[in-house]
């Protein structure tokens, strides 16, 4: 176990140098110079050529690629992600200070989007009326095609400027937090529904579930303690998955309700070429992806003790 | 660049069984039983009209407003409304098509291109190759697209161009990956080896016979591509970096719209429906193509 351990942590850092690598690869070999737009300071007038460069040479960007590489690498390993090139702050406090508003947000969302898809789910497959079935199973084909940007600004119209119940904008703990969340949950909550409703309606076909309904269990116990179980490991794979997408998606729901977090400072960010801070919400992004999947794989064995964490190539070779 | 020419070499018309023909009174059954799917073929032709030939559904100007008509609700004359400068929103919508249709097909293509290129290059000499195209996969999957595409329009700058280039190139990990697995099956295929046993080239084998048959999943991935693409590019578009100002397009009216959310509505909940409708329509056409058509005899 702790050999399978071992391993799969060496793996994560594997994944994350290498994406490390190519947003390095992608923000440093594409042609945009931030130190121009930086000496401009806003303005159409061309900035001072010694300005220029005296902030090249301050921000390392005079120096061959390979050498800002290696240095950085260097840095990222000591925690040290460099300084904004707008505000001359360090990156990691840029960050940290963003980051509790995103990550409530998101494992709210995440939270609510799972039990939202699993109810849906259940219900669907559970209920006998077929005309209620077909609609509660359709539901989430419609959920993934709605834009975030725009449930969110539904949501707001509604509830807060119709109805007055929640505040717009701003961060008023968890009052503030409900709208942004439900928004963030919708597509996440429609995905796992799809996945889960169908991996469901496989395990519902299955002999075991014969036998149970043949040893006098009813169709509540059936459904959710011999069916679930069995369905819920694709599901939670693709909450997996879903948890570094909804850090990304963040990012247009909190600019939808002005609220602070790691949004704010990469909207920022992307608009002013500010290399540095994108490349660490990158590396953020890649974070959370390998470590919630780490989580994931360190749970399979406890929902379904047939799978054994077995130190052999994992991930390298299940990826078709 | 090989893959591109290959692809306009041999592209069949639809992922049907090989073999057989597509008879025009099967189609009417199948679209008979459907009127979900009818109404989502029928709200892509409109798409496409207003993206190719805006003029055709509305006369009105999309950039040059009347300001004393300026925030009127939906209504005859404005199906859409007007905005804050009197615009009718109906037109800007329809000329926002173009710009936002036109980046969502050259992502996709991106994507498609060099992602399938790069799959089937993968699939069919294996080894090596292989390895080192599947880690770069998995790499692009780990980092969360949104993200990925935020980098990209960082190097790139912001554009309409850009945009379809930052939120096509993540999407080459799908379709390479796609691409792989079915020319790794087609590969094992009789007919391949048969091929290879009388001597044909890597190339001959590799254009017409292994791509012919691995084409068709890649166009169902297409198809529901496509309906992501847009929503990823009216995301960066609502963030404000797509288009310059006065040309409209879906995200960034739904974003100019927010100004305005207490007292007119219309103004980003119409543009974002229409977001909403078209990713609809793509994804029905999507599950159509997969495998809805084949198991209905």
């Amino acid at each position: 176990m702790l050999r399978y351990l071992g391993r799969r942590a060496l793996l994560a850092l594997g994944v994350l140098w290498a994406a490390y690598t190519v947003s390095f690869a992608i923000l440093h070999l594409l042609p945009s110079d931030p130190v121009e737009i930086m000496a401009a300071g806003g303005d159409r007038i061309a900035p001072d050529p010694d300005r220029v460069a005296a902030l090249r040479h301050e921000y390392g960007f005079d120096r061959s690629v390979a050498a800002q590489y290696a240095d950085q690498l260097v840095g990222v390993l000591r925690g040290d992600l460099g300084r904004s090139v707008q505000s001359g702050q360090q990156v990691t406090t840029m960050i940290a200070d963003a980051f509790p508003p995103t990550l409530a947000l998101t494992a709210a969302a995440l939270g609510l989007g799972i039990l939202l898809g699993t109810g849906l789910a259940v219900w669907g497959t559970y209920t006998r009326r077929w005309w209620l079935r077909q609609m509660l199973l359709a539901l989430p084909a419609v959920g993934v095609c709605l834009p975030s940007f725009f449930v969110g600004l539904v949501l707001l119209q509604v509830v807060s400027f119709r109805w007055g119940l929640l505040p717009a904008v701003g961060d008023h703990g968890v009052r503030s937090l409900l709208l942004p969340a439900v928004t963030l949950a919708l597509p996440c909550g429609a995905l796992i529904a799809q996945v889960l409703a169908r991996s469901l309606t496989t395990a519902l076909g299955e002999p075991y579930i014969g036998t149970a309904r043949a040893k006098g269990a009813g169709p509540a116990r059936i459904h959710l303690r011999h069916a679930l179980r069995n369905a819920g490991l694709p599901a939670m794979t693709l909450a997996g998955v879903l948890a570094g997408n909804t850090v990304a998606s963040a990012v247009v729901v909190e600019t939808v309700f002005s609220r602070p977090g790691i949004g704010r400072i990469i909207v920022a960010a992307v608009r002013y070429q500010d290399i540095p801070v994108v490349q660490g919400v990158v590396l953020l992004g890649a974070v959370t992806f390998v470590v919630i999947n780490l989580a994931v794989d360190l749970l399979y064995p406890l929902l379904d003790p047939r799978i054994v964490p077995v130190p052999t190539r994992v991930r390298m070779e299940g990826t078709v | 660049m090989n893959g591109l020419r290959i692809a306009a070499e041999s592209t069949p018309t639809a992922p049907v069984v090989p073999g057989r023909r597509v008879g025009w009174r099967r189609v009417g059954r199948f679209m008979a039983h459907r009127p979900g799917l009818v109404a989502s073929v029928l709200i892509m032709i409109v798409v496409l009209v207003a993206a190719f030939a805006p003029g055709v559904l509305t006369s009105a100007d999309p950039i040059v407003g009347v300001p004393a008509d300026k925030l009127r609700s939906p209504e005859a004359h404005h199906l859409f409304g007007t905005d804050q400068l009197g615009r009718d929103l109906f037109a800007r919508v329809v000329y926002g098509t173009s710009l936002s249709i036109r980046t969502t097909m050259i992502a996709v293509a991106v994507g498609l291109v060099v992602g399938s290129a790069t799959g089937l290059v993968a699939g069919f000499f294996g080894g090596w190759i292989d390895e080192i195209v599947m880690r770069i996969v998995d790499v692009l999957l780990a980092i969360p697209s949104l993200l990925l595409s935020l980098a990209l329009v960082t190097a790139l700058g912001v554009g309409t161009v850009n945009v379809a280039v930052a939120v096509g190139v993540p999407t080459i990990a799908n379709f390479a990956r796609v691409m792989r697995a079915e020319t790794l099956r087609v590969c094992n295929a009789v007919f391949v080896e048969a091929a290879r046993s009388t001597g044909a080239g890597w190339w001959w084998v590799l254009s017409r016979h292994v791509l012919p048959h691995a084409w068709g999943p890649v166009t169902v991935l297409t198809t529901l591509e496509i309906g992501v693409a847009v929503l990823s590019v009216s995301g960066l578009s609502f963030l404000g970096y797509g288009a310059t100002p006065p040309a409209p397009e879906w995200g960034s009216l739904v974003a100019d719209g927010r100004d305005y959310l207490a007292t007119s509505w219309w103004l980003s909940t119409l543009p974002g429906l229409t977001i909403a409708l078209t990713v609809l329509a793509a994804n029905r056409i999507s599950r159509a193509l997969d495998g809805e058509w084949a198991r209905v005899r």
